[in-house]
């Protein structure tokens, strides 16, 4: 597979092909640049990046020349499927709206797997970071950023048992970025400390070869917290320990990124406690960059109440700094994430962060007050926390003693800190001290190396000695396909072929969230009784309408009595052979031109309105007004009435005018009063004998074309439709009209 | 409970000391103290090895997953992995004149392990 076609499903067999003799296109972590020229369209920016070649702006960009504005933010997106073979689709999608940092979560368990994890068994809540997986992944990339034209950082996860096997595994298939801690290992992995920070230590050593942005682990402090905000001052000192053990190793700062969060949420004053927070870590840490988290730790099953949650976070990227804007999908707190809530989370970002363009040349933080009181105290705490750590003893004692995740706010201890032994914990006893002999003639290997013993000469170049390592020569890599002869890759497809077809194309389809066929649809309801009974009421309905395993994924009251808001996910268990499907075809549009010299020949006059209650005006006057692209450029010449006009008063207008055009908006479609009106305007005009003189037209959001005709109208017109389609189709009534 | 220190919020009597310093001499301090903290870790990870990290070299040596893994093994049961596990190899393959993936293939299936163990405990350099 040499390139991607837009226009057709990305062929995961393809992808397969070949796999073991598959070298990734380059190495190393690409951020985005500031764009010189910061125009897109009719706006000039501040913030921006430069555009990319295929996107899918966001819904609004309709009315903006579908223009698509990249913030200079590396935007994250987080794919937990299970299935790589289905997190490849996904990636594509994110990449289209915007996502240039694909960071695939690790299945639960392979922290405690020692060694590498060969094939490509499912995961649960994430992939097993296998080599054929990886590299499966970093091949489709490869594919994927060529048809958007931006380069894509693939991220995975250094850390457990066998952190030193996956960075090597990770740099030789030129995976870009990945999470390494060893403070993860230690305190929510129970991993034993004294192997995690020897472990870490080559893992980083190999990661700074592969120039891979580290990310740390520190918001895992954040998100285990009985009070999230308590932990600000901790915060600082395991990003610190990290940040400074990884420079030391050897990685340059402006790879290593603090994976910060803003701590709180509301129904806090969360500005309150997340910007001074900000403001003293960016100030502290001011050669590192910053990896901008979403709040999780009170995400519940409301997307609407998470969406808020990360704007408001965002906000905070914008009023200091996000280097990467992670994105946290606003289902999680609901279930696995699902495809559209990677590209919802996706879009929130960039629309926030292009919305929040050029913020700080107008405003800027205050240098004296409670921020500053503020940022200036946790600093202090944080250096407080680490001299207490100094007296006694060091790392390793401090996390004994429970220092770490103490829900107080330091230096008040609760004393429940997560508190490991350095003689226990997975791995305990499994380091080993080197002899002075000791010798490892690779690449990238941290410490003590006896390379001398064999060549002085080679010092510098261990590797030499085996005439070269992986990472010089990366043919002398082994390449394991599989090892499982039922959890494996090619027996999931085989499962889902009716759906995948030949080369990814097949004329059945079925409804999915997250796997391909998997049939998950969701169904919300408004059920008029309290929470409780309406849960029970909501599954029932869900089994009328057939859908199986049906779950409640969101209660939420709208009164304790009057009603609750319930949103069901079910199996719809069927499938549709799109061969029987009848697509009506596109409507046709005529050339500009054409369209000129027909209204140059035929002149048209129009009337125009927004009938019945109805105050919306933003959609007739975009398909009216000359500079919107509307109707009136065409040399159409139209009498716009305005908002709430009755029925009659558009008719008799037309009349009077001696008009050949009405074009009714009608945006309201509550009791389904749009449909009413257009049969009112119909039978209006029939009565008045003046039916057959005009071309009758609706438009509006939730008009179709079938219903409008179906309620007397010539034509209907829906979001979609713009001033071309409606002077299309005018111009061709009016000729059949004539008879032509 | 698990015996952890409990303490009352005392941060006004604790930071006396911090509270004359700038803001730019407090980063200092708190990098200079993290210094401390990282430093003796740094010298751990310098002077010690896993039988992840020896795993580490071999896959960088051209072993797979499955094969570095019994030669770790092998390098742990007869007190060879200080030496590393990838110098075992390395040692052998000069040894017996063989390139250095056929000597740990013939490591993995149980040969030259003795005349290992006489060349790291005989000196041999």
């Amino acid at each position: 597979m040499q390139k991607l076609d837009i226009n057709k499903k990305l062929d995961v067999k393809e992808i397969l092909n070949d796999l073991e003799h598959y070298v990734p296109k380059r190495r190393g972590w690409v951020w985005r640049e500031k764009s010189d020229k910061q125009v897109y369209g009719p706006f000039t920016y501040s913030d921006m990046s430069t555009p990319l070649k295929n996107y899918i702006a966001g819904p609004a960009s309709q009315y903006f020349n579908n223009i698509d504005p990249q913030p200079n933010n590396t935007i994250t997106t987080e794919i937990a499927s299970g299935r790589f073979e289905d997190d490849i689709r996904r990636m594509r999608m994110a990449a289209w709206h915007g996502a240039d940092h694909i960071m695939v979560i690790r299945t639960a368990g392979q922290s405690h797997f020692d060694g590498l994890i060969e094939g490509t068994p499912q995961g649960i809540g994430g992939i097993p970071i296998s080599r054929k997986q990886v590299r499966a992944h970093r091949k489709a990339l490869d594919l994927i950023e060529e048809e958007v034209g931006r380069p894509i950082n693939y991220h995975s996860y250094v850390s457990g048992v066998a952190g030193p096997d996956v960075a090597v595994m990770l740099a030789e298939e030129g995976v870009n970025g990945a999470h390494q801690d060893p403070q993860y290992n230690v305190l929510y992995r129970n991993i034993n400390m004294v192997r995690s920070f020897v472990d870490a230590a080559e893992s980083k050593k190999v990661m700074a070869w592969a120039d891979m942005v580290q990310i740390d682990g520190a918001h895992n402090a954040n998100a285990t917290a009985r009070e999230a905000w308590k932990v600000m001052p901790e915060l600082m000192v395991q990003h610190g320990i990290n940040a400074l053990y990884s420079h030391k190793v050897g990685m340059p700062k402006a790879n290593i990124s603090l994976s910060t969060v803003p701590p709180t949420s509301t129904p806090a004053p969360c500005m309150k406690l997340d910007l001074p927070y900000a403001v003293a870590l960016r100030e502290l840490f001011d050669e590192y960059k910053m990896r901008a988290q979403m709040n999780t730790k009170y995400i519940t099953s409301s997307s609407r109440e998470a969406t808020v949650t990360h704007v408001m976070n965002m906000l905070i990227s914008r009023m200091t700094s996000a280097d990467i804007q992670s994105t946290i999908t606003p289902d999680e707190g609901r279930n696995v994430p699902w495809h559209m809530y990677n590209i919802e989370a996706c879009e929130t970002a960039k629309q926030t962060l292009t919305g929040l363009d050029g913020l700080m040349e107008m405003v800027e933080l205050k240098s004296e007050g409670y921020l500053r009181e503020q940022a200036r105290e946790l600093k202090e705490r944080a250096v407080l926390y680490i001299e207490e750590i100094l007296e006694n003893g060091g790392y390793f004692n401090a996390v004994e003693k429970g220092f770490f995740v103490d829900s107080g706010m330091y230096p008040e201890r609760n004393g429940d800190g997560i508190g490991r032994k350095i003689d226990a914990g997975v791995g305990a006893g499994s380091v080993y001290e080197r002899a002075a002999d000791y010798f490892a003639p690779v690449t990238a290997h941290y410490g003590h190396n006896n390379v001398a013993q064999y060549d002085e000469a080679a010092e510098k170049d261990p590797a030499r000695l085996i005439d070269g390592c992986t990472f010089e020569k990366p043919e002398k890599i082994i390449f394991i396909d599989e090892l499982d002869e039922t959890d494996n890759v090619n027996k999931r497809l085989e499962e889902t072929e009716k759906y995948r077809g030949e080369h990814g194309e097949s004329p059945f389809v079925k409804p999915e969230v997250q796997w391909l066929g998997d049939g998950v649809v969701t169904v919300d309801l408004v059920i008029p009784l309290a929470a409780r009974p309406s849960q029970y009421a909501a599954l029932e309905f869900a089994k009328k309408m057939n859908l199986k395993d049906a779950e409640v994924i969101h209660v939420e009251a709208l009164h304790p009595s009057e009603g609750t808001r319930i949103q069901v996910k079910g199996v719809l268990d069927m499938d549709l052979d799109m061969r029987t499907v009848e697509i009506p075809p596109e409507p046709e549009v005529m050339s500009d031109d054409e369209i000129r010299a027909l209204i140059e020949a035929h002149p048209v006059k129009i009337v125009a309105g927004t009938v019945g209650q109805d105050e919306h005006s933003v959609g007739l006057r975009e398909v009216i007004d000359i500079k919107h692209g509307g109707i009136e450029k065409y040399g159409m010449e139209v009498e716009y009435l305005g908002t709430s006009v009755p029925v009659e008063k558009l008719v008799d207008a037309a009349i009077e005018l001696n008009a050949n055009v009405i074009l009714a908006s009608t945006i309201i479609s509550h009791d389904d009063v749009h449909y009413k009106n257009m049969k009112r305007i119909h039978e209006y005009a029939v009565e008045k004998g003046v039916r057959d003189k005009f071309i009758i037209c609706a438009g509006g959001t939730q008009v179709t074309p079938e219903i409008a005709r179906e309620n007397g109208m010539d034509e209907g017109f829906g979001r979609y439709d713009r001033g071309v389609n409606v002077a299309t189709f005018i111009v061709k009534k009016a000729k059949a009209l004539r008879g032509e | 409970m698990k015996g952890f220190l409990k303490r009352e919020d005392d941060f006004q009597q604790r930071r006396v000391h911090l509270a004359d310093l700038t803001d730019e001499q407090l980063k200092e301090r708190f990098w200079n103290l993290l210094e401390e903290v990282v430093d003796p870790l740094l010298d751990l990870a310098k002077t010690h090895t896993s039988p992840a990290v020896e795993r580490s070299v071999l896959l960088r040596m051209g072993f797979s997953s499955l094969e570095a893994q019994p030669l770790v093994d092998g390098a742990i049961d007869r007190g060879l992995i200080g030496h590393g596990a990838g110098h075992v190899v390395y040692k052998v393959a000069q040894a017996k004149n063989l390139d250095i993936r056929t000597a740990g293939l013939e490591l993995i299936e149980g040969k030259h392990w003795d005349d290992a163990v006489t060349m790291f405990k005989g000196g041999v350099k």
